[in-house]
């Protein structure tokens, strides 16, 4: 097999017809990102899933590694205020 | 399976008192149905086992384009051949999502191809058996697929996050394969007497090959209590056939098509249907490379890479051209 080097890998995101954001789906190999486009048409949309693409060269996303997730994610567990659960409204007043 | 007798490289399942406390917390994480995601920490036999697991997965849906690509060509009307290539374009988008999703366990895209062209790796046993008339078509959707379905669905809950995740997409797209396979079987079997018979040729042909998708009997696999502990095998192999044995008898009854099987019956008090032996001698001789179009798939294979190649150089070309052509415009 003649390939001397890899394409690069491209991270995959589509926004499906609602108009919510851009989802990721999935990742894909080409060797440009016009090209990684068209991959992406035929590989992540063949039954309408979207109306939009986003590709990103994976080597260029940054990532948390697993190994913060305490301190990144844990502070935001004491802090119920932040819910509006956390407040009780009169009943008479309905809804707020 | 797609993916059959997958070794795990253990010689008896992992005991709490064997493991690192690294392992006991990924343990415990798999027994609390936490993903496991590519970054995180995991056993090396794990990584492992899933690289082989998936990748064995994925080259069985790029060599299974081949026998009902066999048929595109021929298909006897234009709707059928839309959908049979709408399905066949499915299954290389499914080998796609599986190589993505091996390639996250630190394996490469170019090593995974070289170990399926150069014929190291292996695919599921039932791509080696030829599709002889358009019937077969029918038959490897219904069951083929059929079989697949019964294995991907429970994989979908596996314990590694993108195989998982890749396995979501799969099922979503696999029961539309499973109803085109039936319904052109059913055309068949309510067409002429010879097209009934073409359909009952068919099943008969393919009805062994299928049972045989599941592997041996592996109750008593170290390997399968292994990668079930992992959660990346949710069911026993026997688990999985009699499931599909119940579900697809009746279905062959509404077509009016004999299972081939003289073995085949009811058995009230397990509430399954009981069936044949399986002449596993068959099936090791296909996964030992002497089914009856191993080499004429392998063949095909490597000569489209092989004349892929200059569509290939051609984007490389064209994504340096344009490359450089940007640099020298910001310049
Ligand atoms: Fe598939
Ligand atoms: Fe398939
Ligand atoms: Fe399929």
């Amino acid at each position: 097999m003649t390939d001397k080097k890899e394409w690069p890998l491209w991270e995959v995101f589509i926004r499906s017809q609602h108009g919510l954001a851009h989802r990721h789906v999935g990742s894909l190999h080409a060797p440009d990102a016009e090209m990684a486009i068209m991959n992406a048409r035929d590989v992540y949309t063949r039954r309408n899933e979207g109306v939009s693409i986003w590709v990103v060269k994976a080597s260029d996303i940054s990532a948390s590694s697993p190994g913060e997730k305490g301190p990144l994610f844990d502070p935001a567990n004491s802090k119920v205020y932040r819910h509006p659960t956390f407040y009780e409204i009169p009943e008479e007043l309905g809804h707020m | 399976m797609y993916a059959q007798m997958v070794k795990t490289g253990v010689e008896h399942v992992r005991s709490k008192d064997e493991m690192s406390p690294e392992e006991q917390a990924f343990q415990e994480r798999v027994d609390a149905d936490i993903k496991i995601e590519p970054k995180e920490w995991m056993p090396e036999a794990y990584r492992k086992t899933l690289i082989r697991q998936i990748s064995q997965h994925a080259h069985s849906e790029i060599i299974g384009m081949q026998p009902e690509g066999n048929w595109i060509t021929r298909a006897p009307t234009l709707e059928r051949k839309a959908i049979l290539l709408a399905k066949v374009q499915d299954e290389a988008g499914h080998g796609l999502y599986l190589y993505c999703a091996a390639e996250t366990l630190g394996v490469s895209r170019d090593e995974l191809m070289e170990q399926l062209n150069s014929g190291k790796a292996k695919y599921s046993s039932i791509f080696n058996y030829p599709t002889l008339t358009w019937a077969d078509i029918g038959a490897i959707g219904w069951l083929v697929d059929g079989a697949a379905i019964m294995n991907q669905v429970p994989l979908q809950r596996c314990s590694y996050g993108p195989y998982s995740r890749a396995m979501i997409r799969i099922c979503k797209e696999e029961s539309f394969h499973q109803r085109q396979g039936y319904d052109a079987m059913t055309k068949l079997a309510r067409g002429t007497p010879e097209q009934k018979q073409m359909a009952q040729d068919a099943l008969n042909r393919w009805w062994w090959p299928s049972l045989m998708m599941f592997g041996p009997s592996d109750a008593d696999s170290v390997h399968s209590a292994q990668s079930m502990r992992w959660k990346i095998k949710i069911n026993s192999n026997d688990e999985l056939r009699q499931k599909f044995v119940d579900q697809t008898v009746p279905q062959a009854e509404y077509l009016g098509l004999t299972v081939p099987d003289p073995d085949l019956k009811w058995n009230a008090e397990r509430g399954h249907y009981d069936f044949g032996e399986i002449d596993w001698d068959e099936f090791y001789q296909v996964i030992a490379g002497n089914g009856p179009c191993n080499r004429q798939r392998l063949r095909t294979r490597v000569k489209a890479y092989e004349e892929g190649q200059w569509v290939r150089d051609a984007a490389d070309a064209y994504a340096a051209k344009k490359a450089a052509r940007s640099k020298a415009k910001a310049a």
